[in-house]
């Protein structure tokens, strides 16, 4: 059910041709199931290690080493809110106590309609425009509490769809290449010859 | 020498281009180029601490407890000695005050979440970060904090126990599961501080070589459950030995605690295993303490039930069944077996066979190769490591032979040598080989005659040393095709060798000793056919369960209830031994000494280890005394005189007169005069295009009595089945999973019907000797094929 639908195989398959070994585009693929999930399910993983020839246990191994995959499901929306020295500094405590009586849940909660998770973040490194957070990773700068309740009902009427797309989509323009247009990299263990710099050869 | 010209020539001294030399601690040490500085320095007394390094595999420097100081330009600089290659006029101190406070500081760092919980440890006592800890630690530490907690222990598999808290996360059970065995189903999972190994949710890390991750854990994070809390490190008893599982012969260390066998543990032997173990050697140490084994003789008393008795009386009544049998004629009388024991056990029996002029024994059961095998170029394991091509005509060696398949397996991926496969399956060696021929049943000979055509198999075979690993790979096929095939791949490569894989423990020491049919004696189908049709007065089986090993149950059925009288040698009642007429408790594995002779013809010796249980003696002292009862002096009278008359008895034994050699890496038996095989026409059945091939193979968990009768073994083998080619199921008309009958010319039984890639269209792969409906039923050993109907039940 939550393995690539026809149309992601096919993204999947042309992102793989990138690459000289199929597993280094496991990471670009985590995204692209992410994308069409809005989290990383148990079937995705199984999917995406056949496609690229590794375990299951090696994709969960790769997944969850960064932070941006998810397990669970996760809201449409993400809400970060930095919580780390300059943020907490200007007020992020309030922000977050604030945030968790507005959209009803503690950090780390879901909302009951499925469009939020709230969630502490540490450093955003955009200090100098403490208190921060992040929608989807898109960034709010020096958030009031008013301007978190403008935020939350933009996002539920639809108004910032254009700019904040759903959770897992990483960009909404995909980077195509041809074939013609790859680097032709080939894989180390399938070398014939050593890389033109290794020999001196290259013009630097 | 070449001539020289010039008047000033040295003399030429043929210099090697990879040697270096590197001083370690103000030694000079000879190296080789690409050879890290740990390796070097374990050559000297100077020991560098490590968890993560191990000479078997890739190198990480994940755990970093290895820094040493190596000399620069700028002065000493700290470096890890697993992950720097040896360089010519290299300079390393290993033991400065620099170095030791580095490695206290490492050793600190790594204690910081460790729950020192060696009271309650498998490990401790043999603990390498216990040892080191005292060894090269600070002796007391900084943290005070909490440590980290996590449940303990959680079980990966069956077998496997993690204990999360104590793991240093050294990356060796991760890498041998990936580089080793192939089997990736552990990985590190998240990060930093919350970095543990796990397998993917609910799928186990069920790999045939779990067991060796559990041996190289340089902690207690990984234990097995066949030895947690068996025994303390320092109260075990160890002796070295070598596996008799399967017939790669694997040295092992014995390792037993109040005279029961408690574990065993994989040896570092170059020509063999490389200290590698796979679970089904490992852990069926649990059948030997098995509370079913025969701790006395039995006998069929007047209501025809098997009672005890007494040793002089099982002798005296076996001594006179033999003399009664030998009367009508010594063709009456016939040895199945012997392939369970060791080289002096078998060389025992076949003088007692000779004595007694009788010459239908075959150590083989009807599911072998003929003997001459064993007369062809021979190769040894380790010439698979230098060869350029290695030809698998063979049975899936991860499920019959697996710790030669790990051997195969690291030629291919290290891309030493290329592999062929052929076979009439994807076996777990197909996604490593170079060439894949996978061939219907009946048509392996001609189709290796058909490559001969093909430029680029035949350049591949002439670009250097050829490896031909050849076994039955199907049981439903006749031994003649195998043989046939054979010849064809002899005949475009003259140059091979040929390591014949005979699966049984000891097949090869119990051929070589004597057990096999000679001056027109019968073979062990023969023996069967012969005592169905009431010929056979006297059979004995030695270790040997015709009725569940012989791959045709009818047959073996005939040829049991057909035989006047039966005498059992063996360690349980089997399905056989329970039909005999006096059965005699023989001592098993490790409760007895000698030697056995592997796949390649390595003879190494078996240790013993604990005492017999009960009354049971070792199958060759059987031998002696029922000699003596039927006035056949076999001249020995202790097991040392037995192993020097085979020495110089049996000429391909002489070798094993090194006993140093024999008690670690073995000796190679002498080989007889190479014989050639001749190429023969063999015309193959057509198969009828309604039917489907039989393709009969091995899984590593069985029924067999060694894991059957092991509580952590005899959970794992899956049940029968018939499993066809996904694009035959809607022919069949049935679904996967559902029972559909399946039937030969011989019996029709039912089976549940699954599908996998890896069998050809028109074939049909029948898993032997499992759970549920017996295959065997389906074979017949006289036939050169089996093609089977499968029908969608009514």
């Amino acid at each position: 059910m939550s393995r690539l639908n026809e149309a992601n195989i096919k993204t999947a398959l042309e992102i793989i041709a990138r690459y000289p070994r199929p597993k280094s585009a496991l990471i670009p693929l985590l995204h692209l199931s992410q994308e069409q999930n809005g989290f990383i399910t148990r079937d995705a993983m199984v999917h995406l290690g056949e496609l690229v020839g590794v375990t299951s246990a090696e994709v969960y191994g790769t997944a969850t080493f960064y932070e941006m995959f998810r397990f669970e499901p996760v809201g449409k929306y993400l809400v970060n809110i930095c919580g780390t020295m300059s943020c907490a500094l200007m007020g992020a405590g309030d922000l977050m106590h604030h945030a968790e009586h507005k959209l009803g849940v503690k950090a780390g909660g879901t909302t009951a309609d499925g469009m939020f998770t709230l969630a502490h973040a540490e450093c955003q490194a955009a200090c100098t425009e403490a208190p921060t957070l992040q929608v989807n990773y898109r960034f709010r700068y020096k958030v009031t509490n008013s301007d978190f309740d403008a935020l939350i009902d933009d996002l539920k009427s639809g108004k910032l769809s254009d700019e904040i797309p759903s959770h897992g989509v990483v960009a909404r323009i995909r980077q195509r290449i041809p074939a013609d247009r790859g680097v032709g990299a080939v894989a180390p263990e399938l070398a014939t010859e050593n890389p033109v710099w290794m020999d001196g050869k290259a013009a630097l | 020498m070449t001539t020289v010209d010039s008047s000033n020539a040295t003399p030429e001294v043929a210099v090697d281009p990879n040697a270096v030399s590197v001083t370690i601690n103000g030694k000079v040490v000879a190296a080789r180029k690409g050879e890290m500085i740990i390796a070097a320095a374990d050559r000297t007394d100077d020991f560098i601490p490590r968890f993560c390094y191990h000479p078997r595999m890739e190198p990480v420097g994940m755990c970093r407890q290895c820094l040493v100081e190596v000399v620069g330009p700028r002065g000493p600089m700290m470096v890890v000695s697993c992950m720097t290659p040896v360089a010519d006029g290299q300079v390393v101190n290993t033991e400065t005050e620099g170095v030791k406070k580095a490695q206290e500081g490492v050793l600190e760092l790594l204690l910081a979440n460790h729950p020192l919980d060696c009271p309650v440890c498998d490990k401790g006592g043999e603990c390498p970060l216990q040892d080191q800890a005292f060894s090269h630690g600070p002796g007391e530490s900084r943290f005070v904090e909490e440590k980290r907690h996590y449940e303990k222990p959680i079980a990966i598999s069956e077998n496997v126990y993690l204990d999360r808290e104590r793991c240093i996360l050294c990356d060796r059970c991760t890498r041998f599961a990936d580089e080793v065995a192939g089997d990736a189903l552990i990985s590190f999972t998240s990060r930093g501080n919350n970095t543990q190994v796990m397998t993917f949710p609910d799928e186990p890390f069920s790999s045939y070589f779990s067991g060796n991750t559990v041996q190289i854990c340089p902690v207690g994070a990984l234990t097995a459950k066949p030895y947690r809390f068996k025994a303390r490190p320092w109260d075990i008893e160890h002796v070295e030995s070598t596996c008799t599982t399967c017939s790669v012969g694997c040295r092992t260390v014995v390792q037993s605690s109040r005279d029961e066998l408690v574990r065993y543990q994989g040896v570092d032997s170059q020509p063999v295993n490389w200290g590698w173990l796979c679970d089904k050697g490992r852990f069926n140490f649990e059948s030997i303490n098995s509370k079913d084994r025969l701790t006395t003789p039995l006998i069929k008393d007047a209501s025809g039930n098997l009672s005890a008795t007494s040793w002089s009386v099982a002798i005296d009544s076996a001594a006179r069944m033999l003399r009664t049998a030998l009367t009508v004629s010594p063709q009456s009388v016939a040895f199945i077996g012997g392939a369970r024991g060791t080289n002096e056990d078998a060389f025992a029996w076949a003088q007692l066979a000779n004595a007694l002029g009788v010459d239908s024994r075959d150590s083989q059961m009807a599911d072998g190769l003929p003997p001459q095998v064993f007369s062809l170029p021979q190769a040894t394991i380790a010439d698979i490591d230098t060869a350029k091509t290695i030809i698998l005509l063979a049975p899936d060696l991860k499920e019959e032979l697996p710790v030669l398949y790990l051997r195969v397996r690291h030629a291919a991926e290290k891309r030493a040598g290329r592999v062929v496969e052929v076979s009439p399956r994807a076996t777990g060696l197909a996604g490593k080989a170079w060439k894949k021929v996978h061939v219907e049943p009946g048509k392996t000979a001609a189709a290796l005659r058909a490559l001969a055509t093909d430029a680029a198999f035949t350049a591949q075979l002439a670009s250097g040393s050829v490896v031909v690993i050849v076994g039955r790979m199907n049981l439903a096929e006749s031994e003649e095709s195998v043989v046939h095939a054979l010849a064809e791949v002899l005949h475009m490569a003259p140059h091979a060798t040929v390591l014949p894989v005979l699966r049984r423990g000891n097949v090869r020491g119990a051929i070589t000793a004597g057990l096999t049919p000679r001056n027109g004696g019968k073979s062990t189908a023969e023996i069967l056919e012969a005592a169905a049709a009431g010929k056979i007065e006297c059979l004995v089986l030695l270790g040997a369960d015709p009725l569940s090993d012989v791959p045709d149950a009818d047959l073996a059925r005939r040829g049991i209830s057909g035989a006047r009288n039966i005498i059992a040698i063996d360690t349980f009642i089997t399905q056989s031994s329970a039909l005999a007429d006096i059965v005699l408790p023989a001592a098993a594995y490790g409760e007895k000494e000698g030697t056995t002779t592997n796949v390649e013809g390595r003879i190494s010796n078996v240790a013993q280890s604990i005492t017999p249980v009960g009354t049971s003696r070792p199958d060759w002292m059987i031998a002696v005394e029922l000699g003596t009862a039927t006035s056949h002096d076999l001249g020995v009278a202790s097991y040392n005189e037995l192993h020097a008359a085979m020495i110089s008895g049996v000429r391909e034994f002489a070798p094993a007169v090194d006993t140093h050699a024999v008690q670690h890496d073995g000796v190679i038996v002498a080989h007889p005069t190479p014989i050639t095989l001749t190429r023969t026409d063999s015309a193959s059945s057509e198969r009828n295009s309604y039917d489907y091939r039989a393709v009969v193979s091995r899984k590593l968990y069985d029924n067999a009595i060694g894991t059957a009768k092991s509580p952590s073994l005899a959970t794992l083998g899956e049940t029968s089945a018939v499993i066809v080619n996904p694009l035959d199921v809607p022919r069949i008309g049935a679904q996967v999973g559902e029972s559909v009958r399946v039937t030969s010319p011989r019996g029709s039984i039912a089976l549940p019907l699954h599908e996998s890639v890896d069998v050809l269209r028109g074939t049909a792969w029948l898993p032997i000797n499992l759970g549920g409906s017996d295959v065997r039923e389906l074979l017949d050993v006289a036939k050169d094929v089996i093609d089977l109907k499968i029908e969608k039940m009514s």
